[in-house]
């Protein structure tokens, strides 16, 4: 079993699985964060960004200036934008039978594979996960699409000129393999190929093995895969969540998730200090109807999301999805462990309390707050604490817009994939009432959504005002023009809540910039705390994983908790690397055909353990081992006919039973006795025993796996000794 | 706090109070305002006549199992009244008066089937009766009591298995055993066996109830007697001590635990010098336990070494004992022991140094998990962190929390006070270092100050993440206590403690970083940045570059311009909880620096003075509440951003608040503020009080929340004190003003308050079903009544009401009406009503608890008889 790792992004995996016969593609990420090398593509002709200078060698060689722009001490390549591909020659592509989908963030790089590496296979997605995919694909190659660039820089890219450049140009991998955008028709086909899969669903592949997906609790339609044969089962985890504001845990989750850390959850009632609180406040109140629900208690023991976390995304119903399946995980030989937070230290509650803190001061100040994100995702949760927070924080006048070419689109997937929501939310659908409150928002006028600035918006655009718009690179889509428009006021503010791109990064073609930054990433994935409570549970055997979680994150590098810590230790890989599975396969599973089994006589040769001896032959096809009675035996032909290849059956003799059993030597001597022999001597030896017809000279060597009598050309005492012998064993 | 509540309206106090049915009974009058009756009517416990009579009926009703049993309350009650009674009158005599007592017990002992209940309250009753000596011989006279309590008694009932029976039993020879006679007693019924194995009862309320009783006879048993050598024990009090020694060596750990737990309560209670003998005898099994491995029963033994060692026969030579066991014992159980003997102010040096080595120990480690060596100088340099402390901390993370927290808050215990020298040998009482002590530095138990805020503000930094560990092991315990909220509160709490002592500029420079670190997370959950936002209060209050508690130095004035921002975004929290007690710290800000010209300038800079105020308008109404009192304490002090503005629209909004709020904490904040806005004579008050008196009045008086209500009258209070002037007697029971005599002011001083409708609202919560407001309204009327002089009742008054209207007018405030019956109330009319008045009666009607009704023992005795249908023709049957 090997491991081809074709991406070293860990929440953005594409690894490919070869087991049994089968190669299995699990996800195919694009790594974007290729596009922060890029200046912005603006929607409106931007004189700031027209005018940088471009940029030189140290020597004055100018050969690169029309290529790269410098500002604010960073260098940009002035292009189209280009994505960072998974491996494309670690693996012969075409040979890949089927890709596994988990989220769709982990699918964006599917047109550059089923597109263009001769694939021919199938790709596996639940719904939700192929048509938010397709919403996100569409917004990107819209965004890209709608500013053409004539200029596309290669110069740069040559090994001995990037050797020349400034970091982190200098040190950006694989730019050779760096890819342009694909278009709207690649996604089509490619999407094309997909074929859509329930959760629980179990699939066959070539008979060898069975994938299944299984509810990951991270997005909707997110999934976890499980790969299994017979004998061998490989979990794949990637984007998992485990907030139990997810309220249907099963049974067994919600065993695991509420046992709370010893006095961490028992918060004391607060001190009656003031005489108006004479009577016993409110305990922690979920708002709405939540409050009876048992399933609403926290993820247990972790203190990055404790209660609190459960309180806030309560009280915004953060829950969108079917809870995390884990009961299905266990007993895997091997757990290939993807998608953990990006931001470990981070906890979501935390954060959502900041960006609506921060949102609230700045509109107050009347300053406008942006907020760069993906059109599907944390926007959902936003808006749902949004729904919240804005009258208790006297904001209802104010409006939000979400601008995105596939906002109407995204909002009203969101409200129709009631069978994908979490129990709550699924109730809603049958009273009926959207199960997202953002509709309520969009009726009341609170919220507003665009395909682009351009339009209505220009016309409804009333400051200040908060902005939901992509992309979170800030490289392009709508966001850039908010950043030329809003960047010089210290009054207006960008809060980033999407982790996969550094905010630093993001920013640095903006600078010099006035408008405050807030980094309140929101990354509701598994955290190693839950890592490890989850390995505890589940129990397999290897877990593989990206090297990123195998050590503490550099920034931290004393915080010994931010790692995968298990026994035996993980194996860790990287882009590039193909691992061997440590792991055997020891068994198949071979079928009996029915007349066949009943020819079978067992016999019990230990209570509970039956034997019986089989004559079959055996057929393999597709996978599948059958079998099958023996042909049986031909009559002698007295003609002449000739022997056809095709019947030539293996030759049926009659076999000589088997024997089982064990020889008590002190009955056995006392049987010779009976039977004449006298002068019987009993050796011991390491293995058994040796008997000893001293007269005979004759030797009846016992051991525990066989026995010889040797006596010198006396065939009929062998005979009657081996009879003697064969008293004491079963015969079947 | 409960709510006391009063009498319901339709049993309101004064005339309309329903007499107890046994007064009425006696014919006791129906009532009246006489204020004579006040007293009277305090239920005496004693046995009269109506008790005695009722008394046999009642024996009866208990002697017959047939008869439906009445609830284990009442005869707790029934117990408890017979004590009172045994302790006033001479038990003997009740008994005899009273025949039907020794029948019932009689009668209990024939009868093989008496229930439960009722053979547990004989065997009770029988032993309050017997615990005076000549009662004991009465009953012994028929070997009643051999008969009761000894093997052949209830031990021998199938009755014994219910634990009620056995507790009974216990709790009986608890009360007899008071005499040398009942030695007697307990030797022929075999008692000491029995209590022996109740010791192992599986009823813990038996089991301990059989450890006090042990210790009871033991006590008794060698009372009066000489103390002696071992062997000269008495015979009882000898089979006690040999069991006890028995049960230290044993294997068991529950065993020993019985064994501790006797011990420790006897060592409070046994005459001096048997217990000198006691504890010569036990002290070594004792010491065996410390050797075990793990120590059997820690927590009692700990228990057991503290009781010992405060008591006289504590040796010096003990502290070697005390020493063993710190070092023996686990951290979880060191701990509580180390502050013990720190608290003691007479153990040697050496063992305080040890002591406070356990307490240190945690932190020490703590602290060095994070400090490259040499580092500075830090707790315990010497001592490398004990096995077991280390496995407490590297183990797991709620053993990691556990010992962290214990450490933290016994330390807290001994913070010693701002600017108190903490321990040394100069203090009184302390005993000379132990001979086999070392001698120490003198300066070896001074509070180590530096080093612990030195360590807190370390562990805080662990919990956020942002401690660098200095080892493998250290970043273990980085990875434990990251993100851990206990751990968090209980440093926070603790370093809030640590400011009443000063520390190096350098320190306290961290500590105010780390609480900025901490206000400003968004990792703190709400419960730790409330523990922040008080720790950051004590700093400020005790911050030692602060010239004075007013003023502020300049380290806090940067600290608190510092804040500002991380407490504006605290207000905009979506969580109630943080905004909440964000309120609540600038209350607590403005309070004490709002005079202060570098804190005004900041915080009108700030814009939290505008959040504030539109928190008003909060959804969560303890956030209002919390935002009304803000913003008064703001008004007070004048900071708002628009004073001008702000000096009409506050009062008129914190009245929308009183009158339309439909929660009833802001309402109460808001009466309070405009109470507190009154007395110190808020600007914006200042042109029309009266008006505003009024209305506020007005829509307190029909809150349906009774603290609103009771808040109200002391709005009243304050009113009526400005109005009349200083007042020269505030209770008319306190001592008058030394000088002349004020003149009381005439009724046209009452003028003013009339206008206010303070009496509309103040007659009618004299009568209000709430205890608390009837009892602050009552309050004020005798002020004003010593204010303006005696007059006789039923006096006339010129130009007042008729005193039958008046009567009439009180009748309707006492039915709860709502009307004005004696039309708008005029200075004449007040007068007339307060006239009317019994308000010394009233008072002490509304002084007696809500029950004293139902308390007397004929009420209870005839609640038990009517359930049992004796009294009453109610036996009907329920279907």
């Amino acid at each position: 079993m090997k491991l081809y790792c074709l991406s070293g992004h860990p929440t953005l995996p594409c690894n490919v699985l070869k087991f049994k016969s089968t190669t299995i593609m699990l996800d195919c990420g694009l790594d974007m964060t290729s596009t922060l090398s890029f200046l912005p593509l603006p929607l409106v002709q931007s004189p700031r960004l027209s005018n940088l200078p471009g940029w030189s060698l140290k020597d004055g060689n100018a050969f690169l200036d029309k290529e790269l722009k410098e500002c604010s001490g960073h260098v940009f390549v002035d292009s189209v934008p280009e994505f960072c591909l998974p491996e494309t020659e670690l693996i012969d592509l075409s040979t890949v039978d089927v890709i596994l989908i988990s989220n769709y963030h982990c699918m964006m790089a599917l047109p550059y594979i089923t597109e263009h590496t001769g694939f021919t296979g199938t790709v596996y997605a639940t719904e939700p996960t192929v048509q938010i995919g397709r919403l996100l694909m569409e917004e990107l190659v819209n965004f890209i699409e709608r500013v053409p660039k004539a200029q596309s820089a290669s110069l740069w890219k040559n090994k001995d000129v990037q050797r020349l450049l400034p970091a982190p140009l200098k040190d950006a991998v694989e730019v050779s393999t760096w890819r342009r955008c694909y278009t709207m028709q690649e996604v089509n086909s490619a999407l094309s190929k997909i074929q859509l899969v329930g959760y629980s669903q179990k699939i066959e592949l070539f008979g060898a093995v069975q994938v299944t997906p299984l509810s990951s609790g991270y997005a909707l339609g997110s999934s976890n895969w499980i790969i299994q044969s017979h004998y061998e089962k490989v979990s794949y985890v990637s984007g998992s969540s485990l907030l139990t504001t997810h309220p249907q845990p099963s049974r067994h989750c919600h065993e695991m998730l509420s046992n709370p850390e010893p006095g961490e959850s028992q918060e004391k009632p607060r001190d009656e200090s003031q005489p108006w609180r004479n009577k016993a406040r409110h305990p922690h109140r979920n708002r709405g109807q939540k409050q009876t629900d048992p399933r609403s208690k926290g993820p247990a023991g972790t203190s990055h999301m404790t209660y609190q976390l459960t309180e806030l995304f309560q009280t915004h119903e953060r829950s969108l999805n079917e809870p995390m399946d884990q009961a299905s995980l266990k007993n895997s030989d091997v757990l290939i462990l993807t998608g953990l937070t990006q931001i470990p230290t981070a906890n979501p509650d935390g954060m959502v309390g900041e960006f609506c803190s921060n949102l609230a001061l700045t509109v107050r100040n009347g300053g406008n707050v942006l907020v760069p994100c993906y059109p599907s995702g944390v926007i959902y949760d936003l808006l749902e604490c949004l729904y919240q927070y804005i009258d208790s924080a006297g904001l209802s006048s104010v409006p939000f817009y979400f601008i995105s070419p596939v906002a109407n689109s995204s909002l009203e997937f969101s409200q129709i994939f009631a069978e994908w929501l979490c129990h709550n939310k699924q109730s809603k659908v049958y009273l009926p009432e959207p199960p997202f409150p953002h509709a309520e928002l969009i009726q009341t006028n609170k919220l507003k959504h665009y395909p682009s600035i351009h339009g209505d918006f220009s016309n409804d655009f009333r400051q200040p005002c908060v902005v939901f718009t992509g992309h979170p690179s800030l490289r392009f889509g709508d966001v850039v023009h908010f950043m030329e428009l809003w960047g010089k006021s210290s009054l207006n503010t960008v809060i980033f809540t999407e982790p996969d791109f550094s905010y630093l990064e993001a920013l640095a073609p903006y600078q010099p910039l006035a408008m405050k930054c807030i980094y309140c990433p929101i990354d509701t994935r598994l955290n190693f705390i839950q890592v490890s409570k989850l390995l505890k549970e589940v129990q397999p055997l290897h877990v593989v994983c990206p090297e990123q979680y195998t050590q503490p994150p550099p920034a931290q590098s004393h915080r010994m908790d931010l790692m995968i810590d298990c026994q035996p230790p993980a194996m860790s890989y990287r882009r590039a690397e193909v691992l061997a599975l440590p792991f055997k396969r020891r068994y198949e599973k071979i079928e009996i055909m029915p007349e066949l089994a009943d020819s079978l006589v067992p016999m019990e040769i230990k209570p509970g353990i039956s034997l019986a001896t089989v004559s079959a032959v055996l057929h393999t096809k597709d996978n599948k081992h059958v079998l099958q009675p023996p042909p049986r035996p031909t009559q002698p032909t007295s003609g002449k006919k000739r022997k056809r290849v095709s019947d030539d059956v293996p030759d049926c003799k009659v076999l000589k039973p088997l024997l089982s059993g064990s020889i008590p030597v002190e009955q056995f001597v006392q049987t010779l006795e009976k039977h004449g022999f006298n002068d019987i001597k009993v050796e011991d030896t390491a293995k058994g025993h040796i008997v000893l017809l001293q007269e005979a000279e004759t030797l009846i060597q016992i051991e525990e796996d066989s026995t010889h009598i040797i006596c010198d050309n006396d065939e009929m005492l062998r005979v009657r000794l081996r009879d003697l012998v064969l008293k004491f064993l079963q015969k079947f | 706090m409960l709510v006391v509540r009063f009498l319901p309206p339709s049993r309101a106090p004064s005339s309309t109070l329903p007499q107890p049915r046994a007064a009425q009974e006696r014919g006791g009058t129906g009532g009246g305002a006489s204020s004579a009756e006040g007293t009277k009517r305090e239920p005496h416990l004693a046995m009269d006549r109506e008790c005695a009579q009722l008394l046999p009926a009642l024996c009866t009703l208990l002697a017959d199992p047939g008869q439906p049993l009445v609830d284990d309350t009442c005869l707790e009650k029934l117990l408890d009244w017979f004590r009172t009674v045994t302790e006033t009158e001479p038990s003997l005599l009740v008994l005899k008066e009273n025949p039907c007592l020794t029948e019932l017990l009689l009668h209990t002992l024939k009868l093989q089937d008496t229930s439960a209940r009722v053979l547990s309250f004989s065997l009770r009753l029988a032993g309050i009766f017997a615990a005076q000596e000549d009662c004991f011989q009465y009953l012994q006279q028929g070997q009643l009591l051999l008969g009761l309590f000894g093997v052949a008694g209830a031990q021998g009932r199938p009755a014994w298995t219910i634990p009620g029976v056995r507790s009974g039993w216990v709790q009986g020879m608890c009360s007899l055993a008071q005499h040398p006679s009942a030695l007697q007693l307990l030797d022929d019924c075999g008692a000491v066996d029995t209590i022996f194995s109740l010791q192992g009862d599986p009823s813990l309320f038996v089991a301990s109830a059989a450890g006090q009783l042990l210790v009871h006879v033991l006590v008794l048993a060698v009372q009066g007697t000489a103390a002696g050598q071992p062997l000269d024990w008495p015979p009882c009090a000898r089979r006690i001590v040999s069991h006890l020694e028995n049960a230290l060596c044993s294997p068991a750990a529950p065993q020993v635990t019985r064994a501790l737990n006797v011990l420790t309560s006897l060592f409070g209670r046994c005459p001096g010098p048997w217990a000198q003998v006691l504890w010569a005898q036990l002290r070594a099994p004792v010491a065996r336990l410390l050797e075990r491995e793990p120590v059997p029963a820690a927590h009692s033994l700990v228990d057991l070494l503290l009781g010992v060692a405060r008591s006289p026969v504590f040796r010096s030579s003990d502290h070697a004992l005390l020493a063993q066991a710190l070092s023996q014992l686990g951290p979880t159980h060191a701990g509580p022991l180390a502050l013990g003997i720190l608290k003691l102010h007479s153990s040697p040096q050496a063992l305080r140094t040890q002591a406070l080595g356990v307490l240190l120990q945690p932190l020490a480690y703590v602290l060095k998990a994070a400090v490259q060596p040499p580092g500075a100088p830090g707790l315990l340099d010497a001592v490398a962190g004990s096995p077991g402390v280390v496995d407490a901390l590297l183990g797991s993370k709620s053993s990691c929390a556990g010992l962290l927290c214990q450490s933290l808050a016994h330390l807290e215990e001994l913070q010693p006070p701002a600017g108190v020298a903490w321990v040394g040998t100069d203090l009184p009482g302390a005993g000379a270092p132990s001979p086999s002590a070392p001698a120490e530095p003198t300066d070896a138990l001074t509070w180590p100050q530096a080093p612990l805020l030195r360590a807190v503000v370390t562990m805080l930094r662990f919990c956020n993440g942002s401690a660098a560990p200095a080892s493998s092991a250290g970043g273990r315990l980085c990875g434990t206590l990251a993100g851990c909220a206990r751990v968090q509160r209980a440093a926070l709490g603790f370093l809030g403690a640590l400011s009443q002592g000063a520390g190096p500029q350098e320190l306290v420079t961290q500590v105010f970083a780390i609480l900025l670190e901490y206000l400003e997370s968004p990792e703190s959950s709400p419960t730790v940045l409330r523990k922040t936002f008080q720790s950051a209060l004590q700093w400020l209050l005790h911050c030692p570059d602060a010239p004075s508690s007013c003023a502020l130095g300049p380290q806090t004035q940067l600290f608190l311009t510092e804040l500002l921002p991380g407490l504006r975004k605290r207000l905009c929290s979506p969580c109630w909880e943080v905004r909440d007690s964000a309120l609540e710290f600038l209350t607590q800000l403005t309070r004490h620096w709002g005079g202060q010209a570098g804190f005004r300038q900041a915080l009108l800079a700030s814009e939290v003075p505008e959040l504030a105020e539109q928190l008003l308008q909060d959804p969560e109404s303890y956030v209002r509440a919390s935002a009304v009192a803000a913003v008064g304490q703001l008004s007070i002090r004048g900071l708002h951003a628009s004073p001008e503005a702000q000096q009409e629209r506050l009062p008129a909004e914190l009245l929308r608040i009183l009158s339309a709020d439909s929660e009833g904490f802001p309402r109460r904040a808001a009466v309070r503020v405009l109470t507190e806005w009154l007395r110190d004579g808020h600007a914006g008050l200042a042109e029309d009080a009266e008006r505003l008196v009024a209305r506020v009045l007005g829509a307190a008086g029909r809150d349906l929340d009774w603290e609103v209500r009771a808040q109200a009258v002391e709005l009243a209070l304050v009113f009526l004190a400005q109005t009349l002037g200083p007042p020269g007697a505030r209770r008319p029971s306190a001592e008058a003003a030394p000088g002349p005599p004020r003149p009381p002011p005439g009724p046209e001083a009452l003028r003013p308050l009339c206008r206010a409708q303070v009496f509309e609202f103040v007659f009618r919560a004299l009568f209000d079903c709430d205890r608390p407001v009837a009892r602050k309204s009552c309050d004020l009327l005798l002020v004003l009544g010593a204010r303006l002089g005696p007059g006789s009742p039923g006096e006339p008054v010129g130009g007042g009401p008729s005193p039958a209207s008046v009567e009439a007018a009180l009748q309707g405030w006492r039915a709860g009406g709502q009307g004005q019956p004696l039309g708008a109330l005029g200075p004449e009319a007040v007068v007339a009503v307060l006239r009317a008045l019994d308000l010394d009666g009233l008072q002490a009607t509304l002084a007696e608890s809500s029950d004293h009704v139902e308390k007397s023992p004929q009420s209870l005795l005839q609640d038990m008889l009517a359930t049992g249908g004796v009294l009453g023709d109610n036996q009907a049957d329920c279907y």
